[in-house]
């Protein structure tokens, strides 16, 4: 064996094992595409609600793509003082106006965004945190009227799913 | 030698068993093999009843294996039908609800086993020189193991199984930027539902039948050095050695049927009393149960997340206690492997097994004041003992002199 041949046959392992390892991974994406979710869970993706039923003060919690949504319809107090509120105490700073469509109706996903619980308050008997919102019972995130974490281990407000009016009490999520 | 054996090497390959055994065994040298690893092994004479707790967990998996098998025959993995195909275990099925309390019950026997089994590694100093890769695969079928139970534990579909499953599928949530993608692609969906399920089932078998294959590789490496003993010394000679059978399978065997008096105890007269009753409540993914809580096995590991206030550091803590364990041989710094010879040492490792046993009970409880706080010490505690007082010990104690395997002997007697 000349000393020559060493590289090239090196050069040709390399490139062998490059392809190779190439083509294992492009072989791979169809089947990790695979474990996510598929066109008939998507297909689900959006969910009318009729808000008229609901008085002041009371809350709806419906079901979006297998995850609750709280609809809430705000008194006039739970606006005020959501919109009183020093953007500067915020773990999240997120202004109530970029929050709602229309003041009175508060939408957002009722899912804790610390591990995914869902937040007690809906029911006027549950507990509703230090800030008149949610609480969830998981390992105490304390949300506010606008659905913002004000105080626990979750990060992010509860956030807003995407909907239209698509007239004065009729609403589209999704 | 024949001419299509020039070297003659074959002939080493021959079976010294004559008959249909040596005809098999010529062909498949598993005989010889089993006599080798199994009959005539070498052991060290010292060996207590700690060391039967290694094939005490290989009975459970048997046993976990074996039930699985019988309530996969009725079990059935989706959303709308698996809380009651396990209710119809318990109440249809002939000696269904033995077979189900079997299975949850060894569950928790084999993770006391498993505690005891690493206890056992940590005290006599069995992770150290040469035996990190048998110490190593046993860490692995651990991590197996605890990810096996997550996902069999989601499979009744129950409140606990929902939401458990929800608040720790959520910890990949934690990851930067793509933390979210990977849920989702873990779960099939945007929330742990039918596709969550079905997948689960699979990885459930998956992952049980992986920890068997690992259960082989820990034998292997184990067989290559022999067994540690209390003493930490090698055997010196065949006199301070007995052959595996009878002597181990005989004290093995006694020991396991204890083990198993115990389970049968249990699994008679407290079968649900090491689960949550919540978990009779089929699963709804709308309402969360006020205090979720984790398997008493999965708590110690639960308060390490908590005591951490941010959610990716809870994480990267819980997973990091136990992969740190994986670097003890390495950071260890001392010459002397066994306990019984190190007075310093011997206190942190108690103290490791105490704080294992505090962590637990703060796993168990909410996560506020006082709980917290002693959550945060334990955790301080687990990092320093591998990071800081592992080599640090090592370097400044001095050691006994460890005993021969004949002279611990007989000291022990007299
Ligand atoms: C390392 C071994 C294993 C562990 C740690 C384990 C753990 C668990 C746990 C914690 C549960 C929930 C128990 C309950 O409360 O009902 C479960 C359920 C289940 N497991 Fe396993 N398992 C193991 C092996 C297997 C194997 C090998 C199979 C099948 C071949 C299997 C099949 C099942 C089935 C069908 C269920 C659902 C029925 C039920 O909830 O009782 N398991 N497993
Ligand atoms: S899931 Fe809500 S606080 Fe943890």
């Amino acid at each position: 064996m000349s000393d020559q041949k060493t590289p090239r046959r090196d050069f040709i392992k390399l490139a062998t094992m490059t392809l190779g390892g190439v083509g294992a991974a492009s072989l791979a994406i169809p089947f990790i595409t695979s474990m996510n979710p598929g066109k008939d869970t998507l297909a689900l993706a959006s969910t009318e609600i009729d808000l008229s039923p609901l008085k002041e003060g009371q809350s709806l919690t419906i079901i979006w793509r297998g995850k609750p949504v709280f609809v809430k319809h705000r008194t006039p107090q739970e606006i005020t003082d959501a919109k009183n509120t020093n953007l500067k105490d915020l773990i999240d700073m997120e202004d109530d106006a970029d929050r709602v469509q229309n003041d009175k109706w508060l939408i957002v996903l009722g899912v804790c965004t610390h591990l995914g619980c869902v937040p007690l308050g809906q029911k006027t008997s549950d507990t509703k945190g230090d800030y008149g919102g949610w609480f969830c019972p998981c390992h105490g995130s304390h949300y506010d009227t606008s659905g913002r974490i004000r105080k626990g281990p979750a990060p992010k407000n509860l956030p807003v799913p995407p909907y239209v009016f698509l007239n004065e009490s009729r609403i589209k999520i999704g | 030698m024949s001419s299509n054996d020039p070297q003659g090497y074959k002939k080493t390959l021959n079976s010294p068993y004559t008959g249909l055994k040596g005809w098999i065994d010529s062909r498949l040298p598993l005989v010889r093999m089993m006599e080798a690893e199994y009959l005539k092994f070498p052991v060290p004479k010292s060996l207590n009843y700690f060391w039967s707790f290694g094939g005490i967990a290989m009975f459970c998996l048997i046993g976990l294996i074996l039930t699985g098998i019988f309530l996969g025959f009725h079990y059935k993995p989706s959303a709308d039908e698996a809380f009651d195909s396990v209710e119809r275990i318990m109440r249809d099925v002939n000696y269904g609800w033995l077979i189900r309390y079997l299975h949850a019950n060894l569950v928790s026997f084999f993770f006391i086993a498993t505690f005891i089994h690493i206890f056992r590694a940590l005290y006599f100093g069995s992770y150290k020189a040469p035996r990190e890769l048998v110490y190593l695969f046993g860490l692995t079928m651990f991590v197996l193991m605890m990810g096996t139970a997550f996902l069999g534990y989601t499979l009744p579909w129950g409140q606990m199984s929902y939401w458990g499953a929800t608040v720790i599928t959520n910890l990949f949530s934690a990851i930067p930027f793509v933390g979210d993608a990977i849920l989702t692609l873990l779960l099939g969906d945007f929330n742990v539902g039918d596709s969550t399920i079905n997948r689960f089932y699979v990885l459930h078998w998956l992952l049980a039948f992986s920890i068997v294959g690992l259960v082989v590789f820990h034998v292997i490496t184990l067989h290559m050095t022999g067994s540690n003993n209390p003493t930490g010394s090698e055997p010196q000679s065949w006199d301070e050695t007995v052959s595996f059978h009878p002597y181990v399978t005989i004290k093995d065997l006694n020991a396991t049927i204890f083990f198993f008096i115990i389970l049968a105890f249990v699994l008679f007269y407290y079968p649900n009393i090491l689960g949550h009753s919540d978990n009779y409540i089929r699963a709804n993914p709308m309402v969360t149960p006020a205090h979720i809580v984790p398997e008493w096995y999965f708590l110690p590991f639960y308060a390490i997340l908590r005591a951490i206030p941010d959610k990716l550091g809870g994480v990267l803590a819980m997973f990091g206690s136990i992969a740190a364990l994986g670097l003890l041989p390495w950071l260890d710094t001392s010459k002397v492997r066994s306990c019984l010879f190190r007075p310093v040492w011997r206190i942190c490792v108690l103290l490791f097994a105490i704080n294992f046993f505090v962590l637990m009970y703060m796993g168990g409880k909410p996560a506020e004041g006082i709980y917290v706080l002693i959550s945060r010490i334990g955790t301080v505690y687990w990092f320093l003992f591998i990071f800081v007082l592992a080599p640090l010990v090592g370097f400044l104690e001095t050691p006994r002199q460890p005993l021969s395997i004949t002279n611990y002997l007989k000291a022990k007697k007299a």
